[in-house]
C-alpha cells in the first residue's frame, strides 16, 4: 500500500515536472487557438459524443424545462456558463486538489457558479427564473457538469477544458432546443411565445391560420412523458444516421 | 396522521421523482441494466433522501430562511441567507453521504458490500438535491412532514428504478430496431410508464375522505399494473410481487 502511494506520488511529481516543462516551453501557445484538435473538442459533443444521447449525462433538467423554447435556450446558456467556468477553474486547480476530497471541491465550485447564475437570472429575467424554479439549482448535480470535470478538466489544460465545457454544453443545448421546438410547436402552436400556426379563438370562426381549418393543439406534448419519448425518437434518428453509435446489447 | 399519510402517498405516486420530475434520471438510466444493482441503488437513495431532507429542513428553518436567525437575537431577525441554500444543501448532502458510508461500513458490512459503489454516486444524484429543493419550496409545517416527504420520494424512486430494470432485463430478448436498442427504447418505455403514472394525478387526497382515497389509490395501482402486464407480459408481475410483499 505504502509503495503504491509512493509510486503514485512519484508519478504525480513526474507529471508536475512535465507540466512545468510544457508550461515553460509554452507549447500550448504554439498551438493556434482554434487548431484542428481544439475544434474537435467543440464539434465532437454535437454529434458523435453528445452528452445526452451518447454519454447519457444531464438528462434530468433536459426533460423538465423543454415545454417552451425560450426556457430551453436560457437553460442551455446557464449550463454553458457554469460548465465553461467550472471546467476552467478545476483545470487551474487540478494539481492542488487531493483526489480524496475532489468531489466536494468540485461541488462547492459548481455550487458557487450556479448561485451566481441564479442571482443574475432572478435580477434580469425574473419570470423565466420562476419558471425554471428548482432546475437552475439542479445544475449543481447535473451529471454533465460533474462528468466533464471528472473526465476532462482534471487531466487537461485550462484552455482545452474551457473549450470542452463550451462544446459539451452546446451539445446539451442542441438536444434541449430540438425537444423544446417540437414540444412548443405541437403542444401550444407557438415558437418563442409567438403564435406561428395562427390564432386560436373561442370558435372555429374566430380563429385564423391552421386553427380555422379545424387544427387542434396536441395537449399531450405539454406533459412530461412526451419529452422522454421525443428524446427517444431523437436518439433513434441520430443512431440510424450514425451507425457506429448503435449499442450491441 | 392523515396529513402525513396524504403526503406519503402523494410523494410516492403523484409526485414521483422520476415520472413526474425526471430527477435522478442519469443514474436511473445507467444503473438499471439488472434488477440486482437497481435494488442496491434504490435502497441507497431511500436511505439518503430520508436522512438529508429532514436535516436540510432544519438548516432551512434555523439558518437560511428570511428571519430564520432570529433565535440568535433581535439584530439578526432581518438577515436573509436563502441565496446560500444551494451550497449549504449540497454540502450537507455530500458530507452526509460520506458519513453514512462510514457508518454503514463500520456497523453493517454486509449492507456496505451490497450498496458499495452506489453510496458515493448518490452525492451527485439530482433526486437527492431535488428532494431538498422541493422541500424548501413546499414550506412544510414541521420536521415530521419533511421526513415523510423524503422517505416517500425515496420509495417512489426505488419503485421506478425497480420497474424499469425488470423491463430492461426482459426486453433484451425482444427484437428492437438496431438504432433504438439500449438507450432509445429505455427512454420510450420510461415515457410510456410516466403516462401510466399520470393517471394518479386525478386522485384527490383530502383529509376527510382519507381512507377512501387511499383505497382508491391501491386499487388503481393494481389496475395500472395489470394494464402494463398485458403489454409487457410477465415483466411487471415481478414488481407486483415485491409490492405485495411490502
Amino acid at each position: 500500500m505504502a509503495q503504491e502511494n509512493n509510486n503514485k506520488q512519484m508519478s504525480e511529481k513526474e507529471a508536475k515536472k512535465k507540466e512545468m516543462i510544457l508550461f515553460l516551453s509554452n507549447s500550448e501557445e504554439k498551438e493556434s487557438f482554434l487548431s484542428k484538435q481544439n475544434l474537435k473538442l467543440l464539434s465532437d459533443p454535437l454529434n458523435d459524443d453528445n452528452p445526452i444521447t451518447v454519454q447519457v449525462l444531464g438528462i434530468c433538467s433536459a426533460l423538465a424545462i423543454t415545454v417552451q423554447l425560450q426556457a430551453a435556450v436560457v437553460m442551455s446558456l446557464a449550463v454553458m456558463v457554469v460548465m465553461a467556468f467550472s471546467n476552467m477553474i478545476i483545470s487551474l486547480m487540478r494539481n492542488l486538489i487531493p483526489s480524496r476530497i475532489r468531489i466536494i471541491v468540485q461541488l462547492v465550485i459548481v455550487a458557487a457558479l450556479v448561485i451566481l447564475v441564479d442571482q443574475v437570472l432572478k435580477a434580469f429575467l425574473y419570470d423565466l427564473s420562476k419558471q425554471l424554479s428548482v432546475f437552475v439549482g439542479l445544475i449543481i448535480t447535473n451529471c454533465i457538469v460533474m462528468g466533464r470535470l471528472e473526465a476532462f478538466a482534471l487531466g487537461n489544460g485550462v484552455y482545452k477544458s474551457f473549450l470542452d465545457g463550451i462544446g459539451n454544453a452546446a451539445g446539451y443545448g442542441v438536444i434541449l432546443i430540438i425537444v423544446a421546438f417540437f414540444r412548443e410547436l405541437l403542444g401550444s402552436g407557438k415558437l418563442w411565445g409567438i403564435e406561428v400556426l395562427g390564432h386560436k379563438g373561442a370558435t372555429m370562426a374566430d380563429s385564423t391560420g391552421l386553427y380555422a381549418l379545424g387544427y387542434e393543439n396536441n395537449g399531450l406534448m405539454l406533459l412530461a412523458p412526451m419529452a422522454l419519448i421525443i428524446v427517444g425518437l431523437v436518439i433513434w434518428v441520430q443512431r440510424s444516421r450514425n451507425r457506429k453509435l448503435i449499442e450491441e446489447a | 396522521m392523515q396529513e402525513y399519510l396524504n403526503l406519503f402517498v402523494r410523494s410516492i405516486f403523484i409526485e414521483n421523482m422520476i415520472f413526474a420530475y425526471f430527477l435522478g434520471m442519469c443514474s436511473y438510466l445507467a444503473v438499471s441494466k439488472t434488477v440486482k444493482t437497481a435494488v442496491g441503488l434504490g435502497a441507497a437513495v431511500i436511505f439518503v433522501l430520508a436522512i438529508t431532507v429532514p436535516i436540510n429542513f432544519l438548516m432551512d428553518q434555523y439558518l437560511l430562511k428570511p428571519g430564520a436567525l432570529s433565535w440568535l437575537g433581535e439584530e439578526f431577525a432581518n438577515v436573509d441567507l436563502s441565496f446560500l441554500s444551494f451550497i449549504m444543501f449540497i454540502a450537507v448532502i455530500a458530507s452526509m453521504v460520506q458519513l453514512v458510508e462510514m457508518i454503514v461500513e463500520k456497523f453493517a458490512p454486509a449492507l456496505y458490500g451490497a450498496l458499495g459503489i452506489f453510496l458515493p454516486l448518490i452525492a451527485v444524484n439530482c433526486a437527492i438535491l431535488g428532494g431538498s429543493l422541493f422541500m424548501q419550496q413546499k414550506d412544510f409545517s414541521g420536521i415530521g412532514a419533511a421526513a415523510t416527504y423524503g422517505l416517500g420520494s425515496g420509495i417512489g424512486w426505488f419503485l421506478a428504478i425497480l420497474a424499469i430494470a425488470a423491463i430492461r432485463e426482459k426486453i433484451a430478448y425482444s427484437n428492437v430496431p438496431a438504432p433504438l436498442k439500449g438507450l432509445g427504447i429505455t427512454f420510450i418505455i420510461t415515457g410510456l410508464m410516466a403516462i401510466g403514472f399520470m393517471s394518479f394525478m386525478g386522485i384527490k387526497l383530502d383529509g376527510q375522505e382519507e381512507s377512501e382515497a387511499v383505497e382508491l389509490e391501491t386499487s388503481s395501482v393494481e389496475k395500472i399494473e395489470s394494464k402494463e402486464n398485458n403489454s409487457t407480459e410477465q415483466t411487471l408481475s415481478f414488481t407486483d410481487n415485491t409490492k405485495l410483499n411490502k
